[in-house]
């Protein structure tokens, strides 16, 4: 497809992260928008809950990113009512990925879905399903950390840290990340809970950083 | 970056490609399969631009599924060839080309065994042997060397590892492993990875 000139510098720059353990599916994320040289915002809210078990993670653009989470969430939602059943993960990835589709070259957005599954849309159609996903600008650097320390058999602290450790370590690297990381685990009983940590905290006190945990509604 | 190979023999064809699926310098993915089947006897290997692999790929996947359903009986790997040469040459001219390069591997009751090599410019030719990507070009003169008409099943896996451990050797990325299939009058079998270890 034909590439679109960009009106103006987007931002892209992010780190978001997920991956699979055995106890259930972590997503992580920074909470930094960038335009260009300018932090725009230091506290934005990167990974979005759209269902009862399925959570978003989004990075490149943010005003499209917050666009489509919410088609897709009123998609999910239609579906349901229509065929009164709850629309598979997957399949929620394929309804995503065929709806940006025709949007291909303009370099949109480029998202994370996760619920049992880690999967992989792309604003250029990419659909990617896989245990571990990184995607952003800082995230050569996560992948870094994850796949050093990652195991099927983490325990659930074992993978919050590690979660956290990735995102922190990109953070550090990449000028376009940074603040502080979001972190949300899906079980199979429990509706997603994030869990906020504060990014400096972790540097300079790596055992004691406090946890904020805000339930989400 | 990627990798895809056919070998035709006298009734069976085999084919493989790499299973990365890469987005600039991270493999996200290092199982990923690049094979549709779009019916019993025949397989789509494709490759190219991000999204237009898959979404081309599975909308003739689905016509030619559409295709049995109305009438009753499948296509054959040569009319399947033509109809995705079609589409594609339909979608060139368009706003929106699909950027792909296609092996269509088959086998058909009458014709045997057949090997359709497409590429992004639907172009459309019936070849013994076909490779795309940069590999291709380690590989070809291999496989213009040693293919004879009449290799054995086991004699086509020894060449197409031949051709795979050229490609370890002389290629600057890393392909670590290949899926690899067989087509015959049986249908399609899952043949054993190639997996290579860092020369």
């Amino acid at each position: 497809s034909v590439p679109v000139q960009e009106p103006f510098p987007l931002s892209h720059g992010t780190t978001t992260l997920g991956f699979i353990f055995q106890g259930g599916v972590i997503a992580a994320a920074d909470t930094r928008a960038s335009a260009g040289g300018l932090v725009a915002c230091p506290a934005v809210h990167k990974i979005t809950p759209i269902h009862s078990h399925l959570v978003v993670t989004s990075s490149g653009s943010g005003a499209d990113c917050m666009l489509w989470e919410r088609i897709l969430i009123r998609e999910i939602r239609l579906y349901e009512l229509r065929h009164k059943r709850r629309l598979s993960i997957r399949a929620s990835a394929k309804l995503l990925s065929c709806m940006l589709h025709p949007f291909k070259g303009t370099d949109v957005c480029v998202a994370l879905t996760l619920g049992p599954r880690v999967i992989y849309v792309c604003s250029d159609g990419a659909r990617l399903q896989g245990d571990i996903i990184s995607v952003g600008s800082g995230s050569p650097y996560a992948y870094g950390v994850l796949d050093g320390g990652l195991s099927w058999s983490l325990s659930k602290e074992e993978a919050i840290s590690l979660a956290r450790e990735a995102v922190f370590r990109a953070t550090h690297r990449d000028a376009y990340s940074g603040n502080n990381v979001d972190l949300f685990h899906i079980d199979a009983a429990s509706f997603p809970l994030p869990l906020l940590i504060m990014s400096h905290y972790a540097f300079w006190m790596p055992h004691a950083a406090r946890l904020y945990i805000r339930r989400c509604v | 970056m990627e990798y895809l190979i056919g070998i035709q023999g006298p009734d069976y064809v085999l084919v493989a490609a790499d299973n990365v699926a890469a987005s600039s310098i991270i493999q996200m993915k290092h199982d990923y399969d690049k094979m549709f089947k779009l019916s019993e006897k025949i397989l789509l290997l494709c490759v190219g631009e991000a999204g237009d692999t898959v979404q081309f790929a599975e909308y003739i996947q689905k016509n030619v599924q559409l295709y049995k359903m109305r009438n009753g009986y499948e296509l054959s790997p040569s009319a399947a060839a033509n109809f995705t040469r079609k589409n594609l040459a339909d979608y060139l001219r368009s706003r929106t080309p699909y950027h792909v390069n296609l092996l269509l591997a088959g086998h058909d009751e009458s014709d045997g065994p057949g090997l359709f090599y497409m590429d992004y410019m639907a172009s459309l030719a019936k070849a013994p042997f076909a490779a795309h990507g940069y590999g291709a070009f380690l590989t070809l003169s291999i496989l213009d060397r040693y293919y004879r008409p009449d290799l054995s099943r086991v004699e086509a896996v020894e060449l197409l590892r031949k051709c795979v451990e050229e490609l370890n050797k002389r290629f600057i990325l890393n392909l670590p492993s290949f899926s690899v299939r067989l087509i015959d009058k049986d249908g399609i079998h899952d043949m054993e990875k190639i997996t290579l270890t860092a020369k």
